[in-house]
């Protein structure tokens, strides 16, 4: 997993659910259908125009909610992280466990407008707005949990231990 | 400075001595809990005596999917020889099934597959919900990890005024204080005295909708006495050091608190005082789920209930949190006094609360609900309105189809 991080961001708003990213009819979905469904409630067409690359941004108490899987679609998607000004820590462990780059980062929303371009090392939080040239700085994760990100999640563990098929 | 209670149970589960505020700490876990699936696949496990299985989200099976994935667990529970199962016919929402038959125990750490695991803090237990890939990781390895967040410590004093509910000082402090995301609540107080087990379940569940990490209660008289001859293992309750840390203190007084109105989609500071929103027409009222499906809450609203009926213009539905509440709610006569007034009293299960097998929102239908969520599409259609409030509340409006105070119906009568 690289350190840096440039990519176009996606701006949402405080208090995102996890309810949005898989609505309740599609959690028992196949998990590659699960993706087409996010965010149709709250930003319908969304799904279809995200690239894989592209940067999530989001306010306070990002991925309030249940326990549904939510870091497995940003990463079907193709997200390549996530900055929010607060995250729920259940939301925050469905995303590191699955291997997708997190970073707190207070103010974030307001200091990107969507379309912009974001180069981020999640790892040291040096946050830049290359469109605009201005840099802020994130409050990154513990070196214990960007180590779970850099090993693809916890399922790759598992299996190197043992527990899961290989 | 000396730990907090949430700091010290984490220090007993831990290598570490001192647990504090930024620390990542790694923890042994006690209790493992897993719901509606197995995951057959699993070469080994840590230890099978640790794992608490049974049904609750989607039962019985309202279609094959759903059914495939019960069947799993019944093989996982064969293949390790699993002990703690309960299948369906004496199952419940596992955050109800646990406290009641034992399960979550004061000083211990209980993980969970489902958001509202918090709802076990009552308990004096340490709990949180962790996603699939962690439940597994868990499952085969016995210990997780916490990110240790800074301590809010809330004292209640006074005692409730009639009328109003544990759930609506939940409510009351979402609104005022917000989310406590990456943060703990741990709750204090002479005010506690005069709040059962089943109130602070309510309290403890809801503090998931406030993102909280750990919604922690103390093990007092009223803890001790609910668990007399129901606690599955011994236990050693955990107490904060006189000296302990809190970044800060939250005074509530409870006799203040008048009835609250949760507004839709999120939770944090989108609540107001049932005064405000009166009269709303609502076409669907729900009492249960991990918050508001117990005995209490049945005798709450079969009292309210009890020689009226619901409204032409609203259905009311109330689903058990468990097979025991709904037996005993049968024994009392709340199920035939809900069914006399016109509610339909569904089998155990999470069921309206989760929008997933049962009693669906239409399109721009409004409900109230005394269940956990209030997300857009939560409960059917993303047009609907899910308002949130007390299961008396909640009552109270069936009987009119309107948003409604108790108060408001007692007048009504008595006119």
């Amino acid at each position: 997993m690289t350190d840096t991080i440039t990519g176009k961001v996606w701006v949402f708003g405080n208090d995102i659910n996890t309810d949005l990213v898989i609505p309740n009819f599609a959690v028992h979905l196949a998990r590659n259908e699960q993706p087409k469904h996010c965010f149709n409630a709250n930003r319908p067409g969304w799904v279809d125009e995200v690239m894989p690359g592209d940067i999530l941004i989001a306010g306070t108490n990002f991925g309030v909610g249940s326990a549904r899987p939510i870091g497995d679609v940003f990463q079907q998607l193709g997200l390549s992280l996530i900055l929010a000004e607060s995250f729920n820590g259940l939301g925050l462990r469905n995303c590191i466990n699955v291997g997708i780059p997190c970073l707190p980062c207070k103010d974030v929303a307001s200091f990107f407008q969507e379309g912009e371009i974001a180069k981020v090392n999640w790892k040291t939080g040096a946050v830049r707005n290359e469109t605009r040239g201005t840099e802020m700085k994130g409050q990154p994760l513990p070196r214990a949990l960007t180590d779970i990100v850099d090993g693809g999640g916890v399922e790759p563990i598992l299996r190197k231990e043992g527990f899961l098929p290989a | 400075m000396g730990m907090n209670a949430i700091e010290k149970i984490l220090a007993n589960h831990s290598e570490q001595e001192v647990v504090k505020p930024g620390d990542v700490v790694v923890v042994k876990i006690d209790t493992v809990v897993t719901f509606d699936s197995g995951r057959t696949q699993l070469q080994k496990i840590h230890d099978p005596d640790m794992l608490v299985l049974l049904h609750d989200h989607v039962v019985p099976a309202p279609n094959l999917a759903a059914a495939n994935n019960a069947k799993k667990m019944r093989e996982f529970v064969e293949k390790f020889k699993v002990k703690n199962y309960f299948p369906v016919g004496q199952h419940g929402i596992s955050h109800v099934l646990v406290a009641e038959k034992g399960f979550a125990l004061p000083g211990q750490i209980l993980v969970n597959a489902d958001s509202h695991t918090c709802s076990s803090g009552a308990m004096n237990c340490l709990a949180r919900g962790m996603g699939p890939s962690e439940m597994t990781y868990i499952t085969c390895k016995g210990q997780s990890w916490y990110m240790v967040g800074p301590t809010t410590k809330v004292v209640l004093e006074g005692r409730l005024r009639e009328g109003v509910y544990p759930r609506d000082v939940i409510h009351y402090i979402a609104g005022v204080y917000g989310d406590f995301a990456g943060r703990n609540l741990e709750w204090y107080g002479p005010g506690l005295s005069t709040i059962d087990v089943d109130g602070r379940l309510t309290m403890a569940t809801i503090s998931a909708e406030l993102s909280v990490e750990f919604s922690l209660f103390p093990y007092d008289d009223v803890l001790a006495n609910y668990l007399e001859g129901r606690a599955r293992k011994p236990f050693t309750p955990v107490h904060p050091d006189n000296d302990a840390e809190y970044e800060q203190v939250i005074t509530i007084d409870l006799g203040a608190i008048e009835p609250q109105v949760v507004l839709p989609h999120y939770v944090a500071k989108n609540v107001r005082p049932l005064s405000e929103l009166k009269g709303k027409k609502v076409d669907q009222c729900f009492i249960g789920s991990c918050a508001n499906g117990r005995l209490s809450d049945f005798k709450v609203a079969a009292d309210i209930l009890r020689g009226r009926k619901v409204s032409p213009h609203t259905r009311f539905i109330v689903t058990p949190g468990s097979q025991d509440i709904m037996l005993e709610a049968i024994k009392a006569g709340y199920v035939s006094t809900l069914i006399e007034a016109g509610a339909v009293v569904t089998n155990s299960t999470c069921g309206a609360c989760y929008g997933g097998h049962m009693g669906l929102l239409a399109d721009g239908e409004v409900c109230l609900t005394a269940s956990t969520r209030n997300f857009k599409g939560r409960m059917g259609s993303v047009s609907a309105e899910i308002y949130m409030a007390s299961p008396a509340t909640v009552a109270a409006t069936a009987v009119t189809g309107f948003i409604t105070g108790v108060e408001d119906l007692e007048k009504e009568v008595a006119a």
